[in-house]
Parts: C-alpha cells; structure tokens; sequence
C-alpha cells in the first residue's frame, strides 16, 4: 500500500493526525517564520521588569526576525527590527542595556530613535559638497519595520500584523483568567538559562500542552503527587485552540488513587523512593485557589508555568527545523518575604534544565525528533479525549494538543 | 590553607562524578551547606537562582537518588578538568577559594561535547576530623546554553 504523502499535504482533515513532515521540512519552516511569527499573532518579547526606565532595551527575535524592544521618553513601549535599514546590520548587538536618546548601528553609524525611526546619517552631506547620499533620499521611507507592542500583566507581547486582535481577545476569557491569577503584582527576575533542545520548536510546544504525558513521563510528578491524571484537574482551552491552561488541585484523590499502581505505570514509585530532604516541595498556597500546579501557552510559543511556588515564563525559539532554544525566566514577586524567596529558590530545582520534573522534557523532544527521521510521510496519533478540541474536565486527553494544531493549521493556510 | 589539600579535594570531587561514584558526592560537602549551579550572567546582576539549589547534605542525596531511580535521559557521562585554586582569602578557618573547571559530556554513542566552563566560588573548612570539605560550592558557568538537560552535577 502506497501511504506517501507528499510534503505540505495534511493526511486527512482531522486534527487528530499531525503528518512528520511538519517537523523537518525546510520550506514549511520559512512559512512559519513568516505566517505565524510575522503573522498576526502576539510573540512574548520581555518583561516590563526587564525595561523600567526609559531608554532600557532588550533584544529578542520573533522566531527568526532580531528585534528590540525598548521604553522611550513617555513611558511607552516600542519594538522593531533589529535590522539596520543601510546595509542590514544589527543595530544592537546585545541582550540589553540602556541607550540614551538613540540607537547607533556600529557599522557606519546610522541612528535611529527609540521609536525605530531613522534619524541620523554619517556624513548625509558628503565632505565639502562632495559625496554624501542623495538630496531626495527619504529617511521615512527606510525605517526599520515596526511591530505593534502591547502589555499583560507585566509581560510585553509584540506583533508585525494590522489584523492582530487585542491581546485579551487574542488569548479568551477562560485562559487570560488564569494569567491574572499568577501575574496579580510586580515582579522580580530571580533568573535566567537557555536551554538548547535537538528538536523542532512545535514538539515542544506540543510537550507543554501535551497533559496526557505529564505524571507518564516524569516520575518525580507521580511519586509525590504533584501531578497525577487521578487528581482533580484540567484543561482549558482557547475557542481558537492556540491557548490553554492545564492545572492541577491540590485535592485528595479518593477512588482512584490506585489507578497508576492498578496498571503498573512506571512512574509510580511511592514507597520506593523518598526524599532524604523534603523541604524541596514544601510550598504554600500563594493564589487562593488550590491550584498548585499551572501550565500556560500562549500561541505559538509562550509558557507561563506555576509549579507550587516555583513561577517562571519559557519562551520558544525557534532555531530552523530541528533545533530551539528555550529560554527559561524564573521570577518571584517583589513583596516577597525572605522565606518565600528560599521555597522559590529550592523550588527552582524542579523546573529548568536540571529540573527533577522538566529535564525530560529535555529529551523527548529530541527522541521524536530522531525517531521520525525517515518517516515525513507518516502521522503521529493524537487522539486521547476524543478528536476536539475543547476544554475538558480531565487530563487524559490530548485536546490542548489539538488546539495547537488548529489554530497552526488555521495560520498556515494547511 | 594548604593549596596542596585544596587540590586534592578538587581532584577528589571530580573524580567521584567522572567515575559515576555519585553517592560519594554528597559526602564533600558539611550539612549544612549550599550548592548552587548559576552562570556569570545571573550572578553578575544579582539574580539568586540556580538550576540546582541545594542547601543540605540531604539534598544533594536526593539529587543522586533521583538521577540513579527517578529521572529517564540518555546514558551520558562527564570529564572533569579543574584548574589550579586560588585562595582568595581566610578567616576562622575558612577559606574562600575559586578554581577554574571544564566539563567535557561523553554521550552513549561516543559523542563528546564541551558541556560546560567556568569557576567554583568555594567556601571550604575542615570537618571535626580534619578533612576538607565544601561548606559552599557556587558553580559559576561561564555560558547561559545548557545543552538538552543537565542530569549529573558540575
């Protein structure tokens, strides 16, 4: 039987199927570039605690596309293409800093104001009348590209398109209420890795939404009942699909606390391994709700995550087909009490690179990656719950998954 | 303090987790203690998080145990260089102590990347029976990049 498909063609119209080729091919990865992070969708450039005074910048990509972001005189927000309109130079060449009234490229000293106009040109005159750039040239008319910017709860989102919904319609009502949740006050950076993963960006995207896999893959999650598909729970998802939030409640499990020891799931191991220091997950309810566990996306790539009390934001960068770099946030609140400061310290060991609970994301990631080398024209299955992709009252589902397909294909044109 | 005793305890240390002797690991260090792995960025601008916080021998002991029981990753191994330490300063017995590292990872299949560099920022006393041992081991990493996942300790 011939099961070939060829690239760019979706096997069926189900949401439940996601052919491998999406994963490697080289033009649908330009596509995305350009469809999804040049589209109209929010990308997650900083935080407002990364640039609180003017002239404060930071740069970031919205997936291959180097911008700055940066406050200027009246407070405002301001993002652009990092991409000097001479001769295509970066016009920033750090991770941040503070410019006083205006940024210079280095390589032959074009400016630009901190609304990403071009304002000043070296030598424009020539020297004594000779050289120089011609008088019609308009300087308005080679600007840098400009992305409209918005703010949510701190976080600054930045995006290229005119057709792009406000920020709060973008996200729904059912997953921005759990963003205000978390992010009710000012916050405090507590940190900041990058962790490289040998993987395509969506599969990891995927692994965040992916609320089947969570207490399967990471034994740490079972054994001390931080997250178990038996505990009450769920997930929302946006009516685009784009977005959700899964959580966990922090409430007794009753019938079906045997379910994982019944079917001899490897990740239950209580009573096999204990901890010699338990104080790594003695939290407090912070948010009022007994959800101690919160996993955010916002489509195409942005976490907010609440673990207990380990908070953090991760953002996806995509690295072409077959690499990403995640970039990991850690944070607190700035009325934190010293001993809140050390359970987020200590707590900090669950998530990261090294995290006890996230380091498997690490590989997963990577082992789809590999294992579907040569397979671009078969599917993966993703139909636990069913092939919607609603908010459902259970974790053993894969809707938030289909969710992200849905608006991916929706983007895409797919 | 001798730098001769400093060398041998770095020397010691690497080899307990070059060799995959982890639960010896935890036994370089007083308990209480702290063992923190950061990068020069975080700490160059006042930022208190780790990818590994520790602040007792118990859980450094849970790290190992979960690492040997609990977490799944690809077999891998690493490859100590540490540098010579320089005593920066003493008192009451303490010294504080920075030395230069390398970590070089083995994958499975024989791949070997350079995984990590940079500098121990040590505080190291003699336990009550004279050994040395880590009061604080800060692991300052020179690059923010953490390859895929970080499963055994600089």
């Amino acid at each position: 039987m011939d099961t070939h498909l060829d690239i760019g063609v979706w096997p069926e119209n189900s949401l439940a199927r996601v052919p491998y080729w999406v994963y490697q091919d080289e033009a649908n990865y330009k596509r995305e570039m350009q469809r999804l992070f040049e589209g109209a969708t929010w990308n997650f450039v900083c935080l407002e605690a990364d640039i609180p005074s003017k002239g404060d910048y930071r740069t970031n990509q919205l997936g291959d596309m180097p911008v700055i972001v940066v406050r200027d005189a009246s407070g405002a927000i301001n993002c652009f293409e990092n991409r000097c309109a001479h001769r295509g130079a970066l016009i920033a060449f750090d991770d941040g800093g503070n410019v006083q009234n205006n940024f210079k490229c280095i390589y032959h000293a074009w400016s630009y104001d901190l609304c990403g106009n071009l304002r000043g040109i070296a030598f424009e005159k020539g020297i004594n009348g000779v050289g120089g750039m011609p008088k019609e040239f308009s300087r308005e008319t080679f600007s840098p590209r400009k992305l409209r910017t918005t703010t949510l709860c701190g976080l600054v989102f930045a995006t290229l398109s005119a057709d792009t919904p406000p920020i709060e319609d973008y996200i729904g009502a059912d997953v921005l209420g759990r963003i205000t949740r978390v992010l009710n006050r000012p916050i405090r950076v507590m940190g900041r890795f990058v962790q490289p993963l040998p993987n395509n960006w969506k599969l990891y995207v995927e692994n965040v939404k992916d609320t089947y896999h969570a207490s399967l893959l990471h034994t740490f999650l079972a054994t001390f009942r931080i997250s178990r598909l038996t505990q009450g729970g769920g997930v929302l998802v946006s009516p685009d699909g784009g977005n959700h939030s899964s959580y966990t409640i922090a409430i007794p499990e009753g019938a079906n606390a045997t379910a994982y020891k019944d079917q001899q799931i490897r990740t239950d191991q209580q009573g096999r391994f204990a901890l010699a220091d338990p104080s790594v997950l003695e939290s407090v309810e912070e948010f009022g709700d007994h959800i101690q566990l919160q996993i955010l996306s916002v489509f195409p790539a942005f976490v907010v995550q609440q673990i207990y009390n380990c908070l953090a934001v991760r953002h996806v960068v995509p690295r072409g087909p077959d690499k990403m770099d995640l970039v990991w946030t850690y944070f607190g609140f700035t009325d934190d009490p010293p001993e809140m400061n050390r359970r987020r310290l200590k707590q900090q060991n669950l998530v990261g690179p090294a995290g006890f609970i996230s380091m498997e994301d690490g590989c997963v990631g990577g082992f789809v990656q590999r294992g579907t080398a040569a397979a671009p024209d078969q599917v993966s299955v993703i139909e636990m719950g069913g092939s919607a992709a609603e908010s459902q009252a259970t974790r053993a589902t894969e809707a938030s998954v289909r969710g992200f397909w849905k608006a991916y294909r929706r983007h895409m044109g797919y | 303090m001798d730098v001769a005793r400093l060398v041998e305890l770095n020397a010691a240390y690497a080899r307990v987790i070059d060799n995959a002797e982890f639960e010896e690991w935890p036994k370089l260090f007083h308990d209480p203690c702290l063992y923190k792995v950061t990068t020069a960025e975080n700490v160059a601008r006042g930022m208190e998080g780790g990818l590994i916080y520790a602040d007792t021998r118990g859980m450094l002991e849970d790290r190992i145990a979960s690492l040997r029981k609990v977490n799944i990753y690809e077999g891998q191994r690493y490859r100590h260089i540490v540098g010579l330490p320089v005593v920066l300063g003493q008192a009451n017995g303490a010294a504080n102590v920075e030395t230069p590292f390398l970590i070089v990872r083995i994958m499975r299949d024989g791949t070997m990347d350079m995984f990590a560099t940079g500098c121990y920022r040590d505080k190291v006393t003699p336990d009550a029976a004279g050994a040395l041992r880590f009061a604080e081991r800060i692991v300052v990493c020179d690059g923010r990049r953490f390859d895929t996942l970080v499963a055994i300790p600089f």
